[in-house]
């Protein structure tokens, strides 16, 4: 499949998004981790006598175990879910470098495009009246190209843009190949990993002569609110606006309440849609979540009473119950309105600096 | 909650190997812990942006980029700012996107290449994410009156907003801050042009900024920071009011502008704002009263400072240091009774010693030629007060008529020979270049000259020699006659112009023969020694030269035909040129000749004998060649930065049959239409068995041969030198002078060399796969030669005619010949292309009549003319 073969998401996707808050998926890796998999699973016939261990790749189960991902897909649907998220998250050269996997990244993006696109179909095919969106999930990689991964050489990188830039382009093809709807870079825990992916992103758009809409997704992970290569979300922002993402947001590390602060910054500052899909609260010391559906839908009900929602969802711990229970909560929300912004320079280091055009005192004629 | 939105912007400019010698010599050595120090002084300093160059021909620029942004990545209190990627190199610049995570700003693209890589940049920068600043630069060159910065930069704006899709809030437009004050009257606007400009574009162009590098505009006054700060405090007040955004400036090292003194703030108002006529004298006037009151380099050593002012003076002239040259030039005139008797008095002195250590081989020339630059000024300073006492000037040791002949336009050398004798107290008269014999003998009467210096470089200067000598015969001069250059030699001095005047004639090997031969023949003790040991030597040259049975045996030109070497077209095919006719390079990239550059000849024009790279390390002359290289470094950049000068070039390519000594070239593949023919001339010199008398015509196919080519090429990096060659004899300053023109020069080298190059693996393209370091390129490992007219394969600097009308060379890329058939701008280089693997460089040597007279029918001219023009390869 191609874009071309795409008509109208994205048109589809904003009227949609007019009308209401639109719902994402929940967890994937905490629901795989529920069906208590072992090895072989993972391997299954054909990577039966693979070198390495395999436990823990979920990104290879669309290969070894589609019907376990399938069955992930269809519980959240079943839940209300518009958007649901691929499988995929890991499935990129540079990241299945740990299992020496890496040529096998192209397929699994295509194969968890693939599933997560049949499960949606069916679906809208059963209810028309609400159509079920793929959106393809790239993750940030296990490399940083912002921080050194050895301590007394900062300016050290063991990777290079070149090669991330390369390594989301073949895992963008793959997953536009596989048929998704969407684009979402997600869980962007060092923002020049994600403008490689950009940029991926767009080489990709540009030789098919078409676009896809873009979600953008920031990770704070720290309570002086900045992501671990060091940017506010405002920084953030001004640093991926250039894709004109459909919906720029935050993901992960914190459940709603601490993520709160920062989703009213965002939804401040940008001229795009607002998405949002927070853990389910923070792990407990068994590193399980245990906050109740109740309690996240409650918390992001209110968020949308306050009008600063336009797509929200769930990460980390967040189940079927968790989306059934966000859905109804929010179904008579008003999406957030997207503000109209001047325009301003806006550049960043990891902080956010804004500059306004210095008008004459005199005006030429 | 929103960061609040910011006025003016500070753009920190430390961070770059161009503006500071630092942060230079840091990352040259490595040492970027340090650097990254530099770049926290600017944040903390009050930078809102760092921008980071590492233009430097001496540097990987993209690597040290990319090692300096990973590194300031790690440190949070200077990676808040967002950077400005600063690079005239696009590569570095992409290199440097790939590093940062925030939204940076690119410094800087244009139209100066053409609209399409234009776009094709403006589009990968939107990929990357970035703000991007324009130059107000397009392929006719850097705008620099107010229309053209404003249609350039509205005609940049309207592609990038409607063609690209770039966010208009994006584009930052640098509109070219140029120098003001620079004593040339077309300057003093350009500060109204950059304020006014700016105007009009945040005017007409909605959300559009403007940006520059705002010490460009005091650069008149370096050395005198209070006056600089001055400047830029007065330059950015009015320059933010016409709405300018943000500034490239030092942000330590500005003044508040309400806290300007009243009497300075009105002067330097007047030169910004070009308000009288006057303001650049007025500003001079007062300048000084305010240097050295600002923060001074704290590394500096000046404890020197507090010797007397005699030794203070010698100090300056021996380093050149000129900075306090007239400070001290007015306490000497305080000390003695007539200002005159500072300059005979501890000036004199110090170049005395200035003249000893030169002599002695403890100072080199562009230290001696610094070291005038500081006594011209401390002259210069004191000559009003010597005129005001109505006095003679001081009394020099002689008067020196000095000029490049008629028809050679070539003038480094004269120039150094001129100052060196200006140092030993010499006055000298120089007339320039492409003098006339009669304005020569004019000025010498009226001067009154004692001494008359000539000085040619190209072949035909030899004989106009020859004429001056002859002229100054009938005159009945008697004064002695200076030869020099670099074609001159004492045998043709002893052989062919000595003869002509009767009166004194020394052949001046180089600059630093200079002193001792005038000083020899100004002194009169040992004048007339000297003059007959000289006549005595020359003579005996002579009659030995005529004498000598011929060492080199010459055969005769059918016999040397019969000799030719045998270029083999069975086992080489000539290759088809990717096109014939002609293509012009206008505006060829700078930046892309630097690498190019072969500096050994460099150095050699400044008489520091050595090869490059080794010379910089030389025991002797190592210093004096580390110092002369930065400085050709650092004005390298702004050559190319500023765009001082622009290259330009044309290659074609003809089907092409020899036909004997000549080569035959077509209008088309047909070879039927003959359109013209390039005339070579062959080795007569008697040759070993086995050794070939050479032809350049042999290395072409003949006619039944199969098909073959002629390449030819004009290349210039001259054009625009004048304006800044003015500006440096404005300010008295020769070395500037001498150095921008031989930088010049290597350009034109590289040029020629870089299309040679081109020409090879692309253009004509008959050795694709040639894969050579810029070391085995200036070695010539490869296939094919480029020889010029004029130099020794082809020695005749009349066929140039022929090939400047083959290339349109004059029209094209503005590059004329003068009677004597030198090139101007001088800075040019051109030649034949020759593809032939054989095909080699060779000396035509000496050549007999029977050729001459062969030649003389085969060009169509009267034997006289043919031998004018071969009269160096001419059989005694």
């Amino acid at each position: 499949m191609t874009i071309a073969e795409k008509t109208d998401v994205a048109d589809q996707l904003a009227l949609l998004a007019d009308e209401r808050i639109l719902i994402m998926d929940g967890a994937m890796g905490t629901m795989i981790q529920k069906e208590g998999l072992v090895e072989a699973d993972y391997r299954g016939d054909r990577f039966a006598d693979w070198h390495k261990d395999l436990r823990g790749n979920n990104d290879l189960l669309v290969l070894t175990k589609p019907e376990v991902i399938t069955g992930v897909h269809e519980a959240f649907l079943a839940a209300g879910a518009d958007i649901i998220e691929t499988d995929t998250f890991n499935a990129t050269r540079v990241s299945m470098a740990d299992y020496d996997m890496q040529e096998y990244a192209r397929e699994m993006n295509v194969e968890g495009a693939r599933l997560a696109r049949r499960a949606a179909d069916a679906w809208t095919r059963k209810n028309p009246e609400k159509p079920r969106f793929v959106a393809g999930s790239i993750g940030p990689m296990n490399q940083s190209l912002s921080v050194s991964p050895d301590v007394d050489n900062p300016g050290y990188r063991s990777v290079t843009f070149d090669e991330v830039m390369a390594s989301y382009k073949e895992q963008v093809e793959g997953l536009i190949e596989g048929g998704v709807d969407i684009i979402l870079i997600e869980t962007i825990f060092d923002t020049l990993n994600a403008k490689a992916a950009i940029f991926a992103t767009e080489e990709v758009f540009e030789e098919q002569g078409a676009r896809l809409p873009v979600f953008m997704s920031c990770t704070i992970t720290d309570m002086s609110g900045r992501n671990l290569s060091g940017q506010t979300i405002e920084a953030f922002w001004h640093s991926v606006a250039h894709v004109k993402p459909f919906a720029v947001g935050l993901n992960c590390a914190f459940g709603a309440e601490l993520l709160r602060p920062h989703a009213v910054t965002i939804s401040a500052i940008a001229d795009t849609r607002v998405c949002v899909y927070p853990n389910a609260g923070l792990p407990n010391e068994m590193g399980e979540y245990d906050e109740t559906p109740e309690v996240t839908a409650g918390l992001l009900k209110g968020w949308a009473d306050e009008g600063i929602l336009n797509i929200v969802g769930g990460c980390c711990g967040t189940t079927p119950d968790h989306i059934r229970a966000i859905a109804e909560a929010v179904a008579d929300n008003k999406p957030r309105q997207i503000p109209h912004t001047e325009p301003v320079m806006r550049l960043s280091g990891i902080d956010p600096v804004n500059i306004a055009v210095v008008t004459p005192v005199e005006l030429s004629s | 909650m929103n960061t609040p939105i910011a006025q003016f912007i500070n753009v920190g400019e430390r961070t770059n190997v161009a503006g500071s010698a630092r942060f230079k010599k840091l990352i040259f050595e490595n040492d970027y812990e340090t650097a990254v120090e530099v770049a926290r002084h600017q944040v903390e300093g009050g930078a809102q942006i760092i921008d980071i160059n590492m233009d430097d021909a001496m540097l990987d620029a993209e690597d040290a980029m990319v090692k300096f942004l990973n590194r300031i990545a790690a440190e949070p209190d200077i990676a808040r700012v967002p950077v400005m990627i600063d690079s005239s190199k696009w590569s570095v610049i992409e290199a440097g996107l790939k590093c940062v995570q925030g939204k940076a700003v690119v410094n800087s693209i244009s139209m100066k290449e053409g609209k399409d890589p234009f776009i094709f940049q403006a589009r990968r920068i939107m990929r990357y994410g970035a703000a991007v600043v324009v130059m107000a630069f397009d392929e006719d060159g850097q705008a620099d009156s107010i229309d053209r910065k404003f249609n350039i930069c509205k005609r940049s704006y309207d592609i990038l907003v409607n063609e690209v899709g770039f966010p208009p809030e994006d584009i930052i437009f640098d509109p070219n801050i140029f120098a003001v004050a620079t004593g040339i009257e077309e300057h003093n606007n350009y500060g109204v042009d950059f304020i006014e400009a700016t105007r009009l574009i945040k005017t007409h162009l909605p959300h559009a900024k403007v940006s520059g590098g705002v010490s460009n505009v005091s650069f008149s006054f370096r050395g005198n920071n209070p006056v600089r700060e001055a400047m830029h405090s007065v330059f950015l007040y009015h320059a933010i009011r016409a709405g300018m955004d943000m500034g490239i400036v030092n942000a330590g090292q500005l003044t508040v502008y309400s806290d300007i003194p009243p009497d300075l703030k009105e002067r330097v108002e007047d030169v910004i704002l070009n308000r009288r006529d006057d303001a650049t004298e007025r500003l001079l006037d007062i300048a000084d009263e305010y240097r050295g009151q600002g923060g001074k380099k704290k590394v500096e050593d000046l404890s020197w400072r507090e010797a007397p002012v005699e030794k203070r003076m010698e100090y300056a002239l021996v380093k050149g240091i000129a900075d306090y040259i007239q400070e001290d030039a007015e306490a000497a005139r305080q000390q003695f009774e007539r200002p005159i008797q500072v300059i005979e008095g501890p000036l004199m002195d110090g170049m005395n010693v200035v003249g000893d250590l030169f002599g002695a081989g403890e100072m080199f020339l562009p230290q001696v030629v610094k070291s005038a630059r500081v006594m011209k000024q401390a002259v210069n300073y004191l000559q009003p007060f010597i005129e005001a006492e109505k006095e003679e000037g001081s009394r020099a040791k002689g008067k020196i008529i000095m000029a490049t002949v008629k028809g050679d336009v070539h003038d480094i050398g004269k120039n150094i020979v001129g100052v060196v004798l200006q140092c030993n107290n010499y006055e000298v008269i120089d007339m320039g270049v492409m003098v006339p014999w009669a304005d020569i003998l004019k000025a010498a009467n009226d001067h009154n000259a004692d001494i008359i210096g000539l000085s040619g470089l190209i072949t035909p200067s030899l004989d106009e020699m020859v004429t001056v000598a002859a002229e100054m015969e009938r005159a009945n001069f008697t004064v002695p006659l200076l030869i020099g250059g670099a074609t001159t030699s004492r045998v043709h001095t002893a052989v062919k112009i000595a003869p002509q005047y009767p009166g004194p004639v020394v052949h001046v090997l180089d600059a630093s023969r200079a002193v001792g031969v005038a000083s020899n023949l100004m002194s009169e003790e040992l004048r007339e020694d000297y003059v007959t040991r000289v006549k005595v030597e020359y003579n005996d040259i002579r009659e030995k030269r005529l004498a000598k049975p011929k060492v080199d045996r010459l055969v005769g030109l059918d016999a040397a035909r019969q000799n030719a070497s045998k270029a083999s077209f069975e086992t080489y095919t000539p290759v088809k040129p990717q096109f014939t006719g002609t293509r012009v390079f206008d505006d060829y990239p700078l930046e892309e000749l630097v690498g190019c550059i072969d500096w050994t000849p460099f150095f050699r024009t400044w008489e520091l004998a050595g090869t490059y790279p080794s010379i910089l390390n030389d025991k002797v002359v190592g210093e004096s060649a580390r110092s002369l290289f930065e400085d050709a470094q650092a004005m390298l950049k702004q050559i190319v930065d500023e765009k001082w000068l622009t290259a330009k070039g044309v290659v074609g390519f003809w089907p092409a049959q020899r036909d004997g000594d000549d080569v035959r070239l077509f209008g088309d593949e047909n070879r039927d239409s003959q359109w013209s023919t390039v005339h070579f001339l062959r080795q007569q010199v008697q040759k070993r068995a086995g050794r070939a008398n050479d032809c350049l015509a042999d290395f072409i196919a003949p006619k039944g041969g199969p098909d073959d080519w002629l390449g030819g090429f004009v290349v210039t990096a001259g054009h625009g030198i004048d304006e800044h060659v003015e500006r440096y004899k404005a300010a008295h300053d020769d070395y500037n002078e001498i150095l921008l023109k031989a930088l010049a020069d290597r350009l034109a080298e590289a040029f020629a060399e870089r299309m040679h190059q081109r020409v090879r693996t692309e253009l004509w393209g008959f050795a694709k796969d040639e894969n050579l370091s810029n070391e085995q390129l200036i070695k010539e490992r490869y296939q094919g030669i480029r020889p010029a007219p004029g130099y020794p394969a082809c020695p005749d600097h009349s066929e140039k005619v022929e090939l400047f009308r083959l290339l349109d060379a004059t029209e094209q890329v503005g590059v004329s010949l003068t009677n004597s058939y030198a090139m101007l701008p001088t800075a040019a280089v051109s030649g034949y292309y020759f593809a032939h693997p054989e095909a080699h460089y060779f000396g035509v040597g000496k050549i007999n009549r029977d050729q001459l007279e062969d030649y003389a029918a085969r060009r169509n001219v009267s034997i006289e003319t043919a031998e004018r023009w071969l009269r160096p390869n001419l059989a005694d």
